[in-house]
């Protein structure tokens, strides 16, 4: 299969991509590379292919994967990103010598570890094609880390190929400095036909599934397959979408918040605690816990302050991902005030929502439209205050509490 | 050996052993309703309320005294004994007479330790007074138990948990002092002076000094203005009953005795939600509602209480309020104190107007 399948309606992109790869190829097959005197005088570039690539889009617009699948297309032996080849297929699994992803788990990329990566960078591709680097967040960069990777930008090495993803171009994702060293290929929302058909062909989901998957998933495509697949996250959604029409009186008001609340944490858990555990097993073992003999409980005794350590990260990102639960929730939500406010301005739009069209049309006629905007407002308001270290509890309480009163 | 040095010897005094608590006048008055009776040769005070638990050894300390007036008394700290020492400290004397032997932390007292002391206590020297004080927790439990089982007389001195006990801690405590005091008085003190049993124990003799030992409302009120211990529930609760001047005087006295401006804008989204929740519930015991609404009884009885006056549409707005109360002290304002300032002020204002719309 093409490595350019798994991008879902984005097919400006992978034209750009398919004709860059393609004279990338030409190029390894004339024995050159990028910026030499010999493709000057014979004019044989087009100038489709360059050294450096900014990938931008929506969240869930598949940025990564993108810069994936270009990597591929460029190890790809016959040039086009067939997908079956050695080079599409290590490249994919992430097992090609030539190619480095940086997928940063913590919050910024340290300046030590860019360096290390632009020397590497620097040398020749094992496989004698090209030396490909991919920073999945590279709105991540400390300003360190960008300087040492601009300098690699400014001077290549004529077989090596940088392929940066932010969400956007604006000076606060990536240097203004850096932005202008780059071609700059923009990814767009996933239109909700390409995605159900994607789903219907990749997952051999039903098509009004797939369609009403696509739809409510706004365009983010890994939650779509989700939305498809797991019945655990529709549940979910239904349970979100129910909430409006259960904000009858200030305490249901209260039990909505509580419920909302509490299946953010269930599902937050649900996704760290086996990681927590995991990691947990392997630092006590490092640290020489179980082992038997002289010694072996020694070992042991100055290991709590490093085990209260990891509790504390681990606390954090459980937080996160909380957080993460509780805002997608709040995405849904605003989706069906947003699906309210549509009908009652009659706007030729879809609604995001498919399945609660009804009770959309249902709310349009009750509600005016200025407190159909007002209750989009406190939902949004919500996730804002959410970002702004608000208790949840507390945030989503004055939230549903606005919603009920409109 | 070094750690014997902090004994202290005072065979020769005449007046009250080292033992301050609150004040050296205090100590004289509590000795005086002791009698003189032969303490036991085993003491155990066992309990966590460390001014009654000083009381206790220095009570058994003053009776033995009052036995032999000759007598020796030694204090060691639990965790500083070493095995030498033990065996000293109940070895019999060179010079005859009789000896008091206070073990201070007795629950710091390593294994050792204890097994000496245990084994003393089966067959103790009658002309030696060993009195324990012990914390009352799981540490050095062998220690408390051993001496109860060898039949210690044991002086419980638990934490006191609650205001009624502290209350009553303070009638008793004037009383003591031969003055009399009213239930609102002991409460008025409390609030003034904070939970500290030392520090009420000072405020009682102080006020016993300076009174004719008649102690009411008035009493205090004279001398103890403001209050020591203002937490967020204070103001949330006097926010809540639309009382803005109460209000506002206890989150400038919590703010100023250092309370975090957090736990206040916490604190009065609760009591919102409190009060939002027990009155949509609609009427009924709180005893009922308890279950249902998840609190317990005292809490939504009081809810129930200042949820007069409220609208559903003053709860909205109050709530809003506590949310953005919440942005603001985690760094969404300048200055934290006038966010909260004006939250107080908000939940308040939305409670007498019942909502604009």
């Amino acid at each position: 299969m093409d490595v350019f399948a798994a991008l879902v309606g984005q097919e400006a992109a992978t034209v750009t991509f398919r004709r860059a790869a393609a004279e990338a190829d030409a190029l390894v097959k004339a024995g050159r590379g990028l910026g030499t005197e010999e493709n000057a005088q014979s004019g044989a570039r087009t100038g489709a292919m360059t050294h450096a690539w900014i990938v931008t889009g929506p969240p869930g617009s598949g940025r990564l994967e993108a810069a994936r699948a270009f990597a591929a297309a460029l190890q790809c032996r016959t040039g086009t990103g067939c997908g079956e080849c050695p080079g599409c297929h290590t490249t994919l699994t992430g097992s090609n010598a030539d190619v480095r992803m940086v997928v940063p788990e913590g919050l910024s990329i340290a300046v030590a570890d860019m360096r290390a990566l632009v020397m590497r960078a620097g040398t020749a591709p094992s496989g004698g094609r090209w030396q490909v680097v991919v920073v999945s967040d590279a709105d991540r960069l400390t300003e360190g880390a960008g300087n040492a990777l601009l300098k690699a930008i400014e001077e290549p090495s004529p077989r090596t190929v940088f392929l940066l993803c932010t969400p956007s171009t604006h000076p606060d994702d990536i240097s203004v400095t850096i932005r202008s060293r780059c071609r700059v290929v923009p990814l767009v929302q996933a239109r909700p036909e390409a995605l159900a058909a994607a789903l219907a062909e990749g997952q051999g989901v039903a098509p009004d599934v797939a369609a009403w998957a696509a739809a409510a998933a706004q365009g983010d495509v890994e939650l779509a397959r989700r939305l498809a697949g797991d019945p655990e996250v529709r549940k979910r959604r239904e349970a979100v979408l129910t909430v409006p029409r259960k904000l009858t009186s200030v305490g249901a008001c209260f039990d909505a918040a509580s419920a909302l609340i509490e299946s953010a944490e269930a599902e937050a858990a649900a996704l760290v605690a086996e990681m927590d555990s995991g990691e947990r097993a392997d630092l006590e073992r490092a640290l020489g816990a179980g082992g038997t003999g002289r010694g072996a409980a020694g070992a042991m005794r100055g290991a709590a302050g490093q085990l209260k350590d990891l509790e504390k990260r681990q606390k954090s990102r459980a937080t996160r991902a909380q957080r993460d639960a509780l805002d997608r929730a709040l995405v849904d939500l605003a989706g069906f005030y947003r699906d309210v406010l549509a009908v009652q301005f009659g706007a030729p739009v879809r609604p995001v929502h498919g399945d609660t069209a009804a009770n959309a049309k249902a709310a349009a006629g009750k509600w005016t439209a200025e407190s159909t905007l007002r209750r989009l407002e406190a939902v949004l308001g919500c996730r804002e205050a959410i970002t702004l270290n608000v208790k949840p509890r507390i945030a989503v309480e004055a939230m549903m509490l606005s919603l009920w009163r409109g | 050996m070094l750690a014997a040095t902090r004994a202290v010897t005072s065979g020769y005094a005449t007046g009250p052993v080292r033992v301050t608590e609150g004040g050296s006048r205090v100590t004289r008055a509590t000795m005086s309703g002791v009698t003189a009776a032969i303490p036991p040769a085993l003491t155990l005070v066992l309990g966590d309320e460390e001014l009654l638990s000083a009381r206790a050894i220095a009570q058994t300390v003053h009776a033995a005294r009052a036995a032999d007036p000759g007598s020796d008394v030694r204090e060691y700290e639990g965790g500083a004994l070493v095995p030498g020492e033990v065996a000293e400290m109940l070895s019999p004397s060179l010079f005859g007479g009789r000896r008091v032997l206070v073990l201070r932390a007795g629950q710091d007292a390593r294994k050792d330790m204890i097994t000496t002391l245990l084994a003393y206590a089966k067959n103790p020297d009658p002309e030696v007074h060993l009195i324990v004080a012990h914390l009352g927790g799981a540490k050095g439990k062998a220690l408390a138990d051993g001496l109860k089982s060898a039949g210690a007389t044991v002086l419980a001195v638990p934490k006191m948990k609650g205001a009624r006990e502290r209350v009553a801690f303070v009638r008793e405590e004037i009383r003591r002092l031969n003055g009399s005091c009213t239930e609102d008085a002991a409460t008025g003190l409390l609030d003034a002076v904070g939970n500290d049993l030392r520090e009420l124990a000072a405020a009682c003799s102080q006020l016993m000094a300076d009174t004719d030992g008649r102690i009411t409302a008035e009493t205090v009120a004279r001398y103890y203005k403001g209050r020591a211990e203002v937490s967020g529930f204070t103001v949330a609760d006097a926010a809540i009953v639309g009382d803005v001047p109460g209000a506002l005087e206890a989150l400038r006295w919590a703010l100023h005795v250092g309370v975090d401006p957090v736990p206040i804008a916490d604190a009065l989204a609760d009591g919102v939600r409190t009060v939002a929740r027990v009155a949509s519930a609609g009427r009924g015991s709180a005893y009922q509602l308890a279950s249902s609404l998840g609190m317990p009884a005292w809490k939504i009885e009081r809810a129930q209480r200042q949820s007069r006056g409220w609208s559903p549409d003053g709860l909205v707005d109050a709530m809003q309020a506590a949310a953005d109360c919440n942005a603001a002290v985690k760094g969404g304002a300048e200055d934290r104190g006038y966010a909260l300032e004006r939250a107080v002020v908000a939940v308040a204002t939305a409670r007498r107007a019942g909502g604009g719309r």
